[in-house]
């Protein structure tokens, strides 16, 4: 119980006197995960609107492919990016182990399944209702991709959080391939899992309620964002 | 090749009359192992309002659709002046479906974005928005979301979207059959003057009264076969058919 | 409208372009990186001495901290320039198989055996490590063990050799296997009050102890020796030999070794110098 109480007072002492530390690890993370979710986001619109709206051999199996790889563990996706960026790796030349880019591109595999899977459902429930209407006024398959996406927008939203969520929650993918170097590569999950493994699991606390703090706020302004750009669009 | 009288701003190439005539030839449709349209011949070769009649379930708006080319018939074929649909011909019909069908977007955008689906460019479609809502009398609810639109705005919208573009023929589903007798009023004076404008309406209606206040031929539809088909007047009052007789004395058609 | 729409898209296309250029493209090549062991990250030694070689030469120095077992594999693979490790016979293999230069001693400290005060199997003051093991396998008294093939496990491994048990067979009962770093497993061992084998570093600098003491040292088979060793750049050409050559020439050195002899906690010293000169 004392180890609550601490991590209450230690996290509003992190967050009163802004700790450079921990800004630092904090800003890096957001930054992370938002770049990961920015480009799977554009992948997954992608992937999901033509999943739901073009027929090709094989379309049921990715699409069971894809909602299947949603649970893929996160140690899974940085061991398959660390295989990769690896010295002796394919991409090796690249140079790109240990770096943000790294964490980046673990997470973007991570979240990519997680939007596409849920874009794919979203523009797929409303093709139901709109694909006789849109067959009718002509559109061709990349036209209604584009306007299901537009108009299935506050579902995408929410995949869009979902896979935020995901991406600056999880430790396993940034931990191999960023290798928690402090000042490098050191985000707040693995300065959580860092700072329980030294048995400070007060600190480790107080950085978890800051970790969600920023992600409830994060969450917060992409819904304003939202609605503000709703309230525009009809203004 | 555009008509000068068309009160409408042209989309494309209007042509000043529709392809007529329509010619179905031994049309088959099939689905889940039942035969739904069965082996339709038929010929429409009126100008003006054609109305598809028939109980539930005979087959009415399966043949809009395989006529507009939503679905394709298992056998047999539809002619267009003597030509098979192709992508052009499409662009030159438009349907209005029985439930509205209109996107999460703002009421002016409906129009336009239909517009741009047929590739008309930014500046000529603002003026075709103008119009249509106009037409319509929605232009007040422009900027409204279009689906919060009472239902009879919503079905009137879908008639003004469909008109915006400026088809030669025009497919109706049922429009009216779940709205208010003003709004059903509304949606057949929009009707009458697109008619009046040169463009072909072919028209699937329940409503006896609406039939014989609007077309000028009726196809009668019975398990997926034309019973009969002939100038409303003689149709109404002198039908040959014993389905249509039942039909239209509101008896059970067996 | 189409204003407002241009401005979000753009606001949203400006922000992911800074991030990208700001994260992934800094052009900055003056670090080393060195695949370490989890014991070294936790007990903070490199948080005291790194800063002291960085501001006497201007390179960085990067620490991955995983166990022994991966370190070595990573530095196989090319992933690092140096490896600073605890187990000997494991290193010089990594020598002698050519993926690493020379291997030099850098420092010791001492693993011990660390468990609750209540001490189940009344091992407390055993001078012998092994003994003590034997002790808690007979009385099927709950161990918990990294079983993550780290410098520690490897030492684990040696001491239940040598008391003739093989604790795999309680394995899951009361031998406990965590798979996991040093501190997560003292984690683990607090919170089922089981004893387990720590070197002394992460010991006296982990804060989550509750009432767990070190209940067996100073059995010179306790003893625990860290190695330096620089990756091939014979094999690995984008190896920094040079920068990575000078980190192990610095440990080593008399300025490196009076670095590791200073770090204490509670005034207590946790590693213990003992390279070679010249070597």
């Amino acid at each position: 119980m004392t180890d609550f109480i601490d991590a209450f007072r230690t996290a509003l002492g992190l967050i009163v006197t802004l700790d450079p530390d921990l800004v630092e690890i904090l800003v890096l993370s957001i930054k992370v995960s938002l770049s990961a979710v920015v480009i799977a986001s554009l992948l997954g619109f992608a992937i999901g609107g033509a999943l739901a709206v073009y027929r090709f051999p094989g379309r049921g199996a990715v699409s069971a492919v894809l909602s299947a790889l949603m649970g893929l563990p996160p140690v899974v996706a940085g061991l398959v990016v660390y295989l990769l960026l690896s010295n002796v790796g394919p991409l090796g030349v690249l140079q790109l182990l240990y770096t943000p880019t790294a964490m980046i591109i673990a997470q973007v595999v991570l979240v990519t399944p997680i939007i596409g899977a849920l874009t794919r459902q979203a523009c797929q429930d409303l093709l139901e209702e709109y694909d006789e209407q849109l067959r009718s006024l002509g559109a061709s398959s990349s036209a209604i991709v584009a306007t299901l996406l537009w108009d299935g927008r506050y579902r995408l939203i929410t995949a869009v959080l979902a896979g935020f969520g995901r991406a600056i929650a999880e430790v396993g993918a940034v931990m191999i391939v960023g290798g928690n170097i402090d000042h490098v590569t050191r985000t707040m999950t693995t300065a959580i899992a860092l700072e329980t493994s030294k048995g400070n699991i007060a600190l480790a606390l107080a950085l978890g309620i800051v970790l969600l703090t920023i992600a409830l706020a994060v969450n917060a302004s992409l819904i304003w964002v939202q609605r503000l750009a709703n309230r525009l669009a009809y203004a | 090749m555009l008509d000068p009288t068309t009160p409408l701003q042209g989309v494309g190439d209007r042509l000043a009359s529709p392809p007529l005539p329509v010619e179905i030839k031994g049309l088959v449709y099939e689905t889940g192992g039942k035969r739904v349209i069965d082996e339709i011949n038929a010929t429409i070769e009126s100008r003006r309002i054609t109305a598809i009649m028939g109980p539930n379930g005979a087959g009415k708006s399966i043949l809009l659709r395989l006529m507009h080319g939503l679905i394709a018939p298992t056998k047999g074929e539809i002619l267009w002046a003597g030509r098979h649909a192709d992508r052009p011909m499409a662009y030159r019909q438009a349907m209005v479906f029985h439930r509205p069908v209109l996107l999460r977007r703002s009421v002016a955008a409906n129009v336009s974005h239909a517009l741009g689906l047929r590739g008309i460019g930014r500046d000529k479609r603002a003026i075709c928005v103008d119009d249509a809502l106009r037409l319509a009398g929605l232009e007040r609810q422009a900027s409204m979301p279009a689906r919060v639109l009472s239902g009879g705005e919503q079905q009137r919208l879908c008639l003004a979207r469909a008109l915006s573009l400026d088809p030669d023929v025009l497919f109706l589903d049922e429009p009216t059959s779940s709205l208010d007798p003003a709004s059903t009023l509304a949606i057949e004076r929009l009707l009458l003057d697109a008619q009046r404008r040169g463009i072909k309406v072919i028209l699937v209606t329940h409503d006896v009264g609406q039939a014989r206040r609007l077309a000028h031929d009726v196809m009668f539809l019975h398990h997926g076969r034309v019973i009969e088909h002939q100038d409303s007047q003689d149709f109404f009052d002198n039908p040959r058919s014993e389905g249509a007789r039942a039909f239209l004395s509101g008896g059970l058609v067996l | 409208m189409k204003f407002h729409r241009r401005v979000l898209f753009g606001l949203g296309a400006a922000f992911l372009l800074a991030s990208l250029a700001s994260t992934g493209f800094a052009a900055e090549d003056d670090f080393i990186i060195v695949q370490s062991t989890t014991s070294t990250q936790n007990s903070g030694l490199f948080d005291y001495i790194l800063p002291k070689f960085t501001e006497k030469t201007g390179i960085d120095v990067r620490v991955v901290a995983v166990g022994t077992g991966q370190a070595l594999k990573n530095g196989r693979n090319g992933d690092g320039d140096v490896v600073l490790v605890h187990s000997k016979p494991d290193e010089e293999k990594f020598v002698a198989e050519g993926w690493g230069v020379k291997r030099h001693d850098v420092m010791y400290n001492d693993f011990v055996i660390v468990g609750p005060a209540s001490d189940p199997a009344g091992i407390a003051g055993l001078k012998d490590a092994d003994r003590a093991l034997a002790k808690i396998a007979e009385a099927e008294a709950p161990f918990a063990s990294r079983g993550d093939d780290s410098g520690t496990h490897k030492a684990e491994r040696d001491l239940w050799g040598q008391a003739g048990v093989d604790p795999t067979k309680g394995s899951g009962d009361w031998y406990l296997e965590t798979g996991s770093g040093m501190g997560a497993t003292l984690n683990t061992a607090v919170g089922k009050h089981a004893y387990t084998l720590a070197d002394r570093g992460t010991w006296l600098s982990f804060a989550n102890k509750d009432d767990f003491e070190v209940l067996v040292e100073g059995d010179p088979k306790l003893f625990n020796q860290y190695g330096v060793i620089l990756v091939n750049p014979e094999k690995h050409p984008r190896v920094k030999a040079e920068k990575g050559q000078a980190f192990v020439g610095w440990l080593t050195s008399g300025e490196g070794q009076k670095a590791i002899a200073s770090y204490k906690i509670d005034g207590q010293q946790l590693f213990f110098p003992n390279a070679r000169p010249g070597t």
